[in-house]
């Protein structure tokens, strides 16, 4: 097995183009490889109709064609439990872990060896659909996404299945949302530009920067304005979080996959608010070897008023992984 | 997110009991037709009744009730669905303000994922 961490891209990342039909499912799998990533990972739901439907056959070959074609593997595919998916009924757990399985089966018949597990599905259904996964050689993950940390209560819960388990087969997938040190220009400049108060916006964003509890900032602003909008403002600083990236470490050798989560990618090959290269440092001091998919995301915040170049912002944070993992 | 894509300009026009639009979905995946919670047309600043609107997507049209029990077909990510929208009267060719505000729900959000647009629309 390669030492070093590998790189993959989410065609999650091209969702701009791919939903204005500007770029096909097969443009996003080559603009990925062109990177030089050697993994994609894959939002089924987005990328796939029908799915989590198995795809026709046709539709499988044509799949492991373009991965021979443009030289790149299936690493992840992102599934979803729509536990409220009919009006007036929540599934139980059965309905769930069903759901669960089919989205197993399409992984496996598209080659993906990981499931990036959606954040609000419980260590019980985990627990049930445990042994399936096993069965098909599938690596299930679940989501560390923001405002949760590797650390709250809920990971704690999904860290006891594991441990209770012995699998090999459940881990967690960190999103490198959870080191946003500063908020997310685009995110702010996007709020202000709908009605938010820029001063208070200014006043959130230093208190973020400071290390400031977010329920205080949140307190502080509830005292500057009634208007909902600062209100989102200043909860920006709860969804957007900042912990220490040694919090990693006890937990590397469950860390299955990352998300490389990216709103602005700069020319300089940095992202405006996450300190990359200090959680990359963290991981390859600690031996991490899975990939860091780049999942970019600042469309929705900028496509108001600006043309995405997606494609763009996806090379320059490839081009950022690579220089951090091969220094 | 993606609420300048939502209303597709060029699918307005007048028909038989009032009018339609294409509309896409304002998320990042597909889902299927019973998650979308509303679907609220509005005609020049005036809301119409939520019944009053039929959605087709591959090549089915679905009223209000047909919806919400739709558990299987989905409304893809980038798909132009077509709301064709009865009026009580004929709409007056020409343009016309149409507002559209669509709530999904979505299992992973604690809170209703709320979109509106709003264009100016020529109808013949």
């Amino acid at each position: 097995m390669s030492l070093n961490i590998k790189r993959a891209v989410s065609l999650y990342s091209y969702q701009e183009e791919f939903f204005l039909r500007k770029m096909s499912l097969e443009d996003c799998i080559a603009a990925a490889a062109t990177t030089g990533a050697t993994g994609i990972e894959l939002v089924g739901e987005q990328s796939v109709p029908g799915c989590p439907k198995l795809p026709s056959d046709a539709f499988v070959d044509q799949w492991f064609g373009w991965m021979d074609k443009y030289k790149v593997t299936p690493v992840a595919h992102d599934m979803f439990l729509d536990y409220n998916k009919k009006k007036g009924h929540y599934w139980t757990d059965d309905e769930a872990v069903e759901s669960f399985k089919q989205d197993i089966r399409f992984a496996h018949k598209l080659g993906f060896k990981i499931i990036r597990v959606i954040v609000n599905t419980t260590p019980q259904i985990i627990e049930k659909v445990l042994p399936f996964a096993e069965d098909h050689d599938i690596i299930l993950g679940i989501e560390v996404h923001a405002p949760w940390n590797i650390n709250s209560a809920w990971m704690a819960k999904h860290w006891e299945v594991m441990e209770k388990t012995g699998t090999k087969h459940f881990g967690f997938i960190p999103d490198m949302g959870g080191f946003t040190r500063r908020l997310p220009r685009v995110q702010i400049e996007r709020m202000i530009r709908n009605g938010a108060d820029p001063e208070i916006a200014k006043f959130v964003c230093e208190q973020h920067e400071k290390g400031i509890m977010a329920e205080y900032t949140i307190f502080e602003v509830s005292r500057m304005s009634n208007r909902r909008i600062d209100m989102a403002v200043a909860e920006l600083s709860r969804h957007n979080t900042y912990v220490n990236p040694l919090s990693l470490v006890p937990h590397i050798d469950r860390i299955v996959h990352i998300h490389g989560k990216c709103l602005e990618m700069l020319e300089d090959y940095t992202e405006y608010s996450i300190p990359y290269k200090e959680v990359i440092d963290v991981l390859k001091k600690y031996g991490y070897n899975g990939y860091i998919a780049t999942e970019y995301e600042g469309n929705r915040h900028i496509q108001d008023i600006y043309e995405v170049d997606s494609v763009e912002q996806v090379r320059r944070h490839q081009v950022m992984l690579e220089r951090m993992i091969n220094v | 997110m993606y609420e300048k894509y939502m209303i597709v300009p060029e699918k307005a026009k007048k028909n038989e009991k009032g009018f339609e639009i294409g509309v896409r979905l304002p998320y990042y995946r597909g889902v299927s037709l019973s998650m979308v919670e509303e679907i609220e047309v509005s005609l020049d600043g005036e809301t119409l009744p939520q019944n009053a609107v039929n959605i087709t997507v591959n090549d089915k049209t679905y009223n209000l009730e047909q919806r919400e029990n739709e558990t299987n077909d989905r409304w893809e990510m980038g798909d132009i669905a077509t709301l064709s929208i009865e009026t009580p009267d004929d709409l007056p060719e020409g343009e016309h303000t149409i507002g559209l505000k669509i709530n999904l729900r979505i299992g992973y959000m604690p809170f209703p994922s709320i979109r509106v647009d709003e264009k100016k629309l020529i109808f013949h």
